[in-house]
């Protein structure tokens, strides 16, 4: 659920900048992904870092994830490791109950069994 | 995986337990999912390794035979709860981890989702027949927002020319991949026919020649 927490910003009605949506939960599931090195470098260069290291914070699973986005050249054993957590925060945690807030107009948008439900009502 | 194993097991998919005629719900033929995404991956290596959108996953046949064919990760949006349902039911029989599921409206004005952030995406929209015209064109644009690579979509025949010119006006390229018949079920029961014959394109658009 993290992938699409990731990708998803505010919509609502004249929100400038709607991205990212706070993240809060009050049931998180983790469960085994297999780690694929291509994907998830592949994934970096379209990850808002800053936004997915703040919603790994509010989730507390934010530990050992560097402040700026890592580049390619370290050494492959660190680089390896970086990338292991990034997998895990990304498709091993998983928000089954939560909301994702619109930072502008603090609209929530409810998680339930780890579906988020961004439907907007028609005034919105 | 073969093209015949990939249709037995997407037999299974469970179907709508609750169509909406208004949202053009039906679900697509086993045999049609199995051989369209074989394409897909066969002659443009676009599923394997990939991150891909589902718009208007209904029941996920096309979304589960993705992860059959070794997507990484399929982000499945569908707007209607009772579809929700069903497509977690079958993402649960089927033991898929890799599929997330957003509930949203792909019509909805304004901008959901953050530019390009897909690889591929992979539809099979409403046609617009049912008070919602110009559907069909909507969800193209929202896919083609969506994601970085190739969008594969089913349309009517008869939109052929009106989709491609208008795609090639905006820079991209349209290759009509296949040509086949609907069988769309009536779900009224005023309607005389109980199902209708409609020509429908496979086909992919794309940012580069291919």
């Amino acid at each position: 659920a993290v992938v699409s927490t990731q990708s998803t910003g505010s919509h609502c009605k004249g929100v400038v900048n709607g991205f990212p949506l706070k993240l809060s939960s009050t049931q998180v599931e983790v469960k085994e992904v297999e780690f694929n090195a291509d994907f998830i470098t592949r994934m970096l260069e379209r990850l808002e870092w800053g936004a997915l290291v703040e919603a790994a914070s509010q989730l507390g699973v934010a530990d050992g994830l560097p402040e700026m986005v890592p580049s390619s050249g370290k050494e492959a054993e660190e680089e390896e490791d970086v990338l292991r957590k990034i997998h895990h925060v990304l498709l091993e945690v998983e928000i089954t109950e939560g909301e994702l807030e619109c930072p502008e107009t603090g609209r929530k948008f409810p998680i339930k069994n780890g579906i988020p439900d961004m439907r907007l009502n028609e005034d919105e | 995986m073969k093209r015949k194993q990939l249709e037995s097991l997407l037999e299974d998919v469970d179907r709508f337990s609750n169509p909406k005629i208004s949202l053009e719900q039906y679900p697509t033929d086993p045999h049609l999912a199995a051989n369209v995404l074989y394409t897909i991956q066969s002659g443009y290596g676009d599923i394997e390794g990939r991150s891909i959108v589902e718009l208007g996953t209904g029941c996920g046949i096309l979304s589960i035979g993705c992860v059959m064919l070794g997507a990484e990760h399929v982000t499945a949006l569908e707007v209607d709860s009772d579809a929700v349902e069903d497509l977690t039911e079958n993402l649960s029989e089927f033991e898929i981890e890799n599929v997330d599921v957003v509930q949203c409206d792909i019509t909805s004005p304004s901008s959901l989702f953050r530019e390009h952030c897909f690889d591929t995406a992979i539809m099979n929209p409403p046609f617009g027949t049912k008070n919602n015209e110009g559907i069909d064109m909507e969800f193209l644009d929202r896919a083609l927002c969506l994601c970085r690579g190739a969008v594969y979509s089913f349309h009517k025949t008869s939109t052929r020319d009106f989709i491609t010119r208008r795609m090639e006006g905006m820079g991209y390229h349209v290759a009509v991949l296949a040509e086949m018949k609907f069988s769309i079920p009536q779900m009224y029961k005023m309607h005389r026919q109980r199902e209708v014959l409609v020509a429908v394109d496979f086909i992919r658009v794309s940012r580069d020649p291919t």
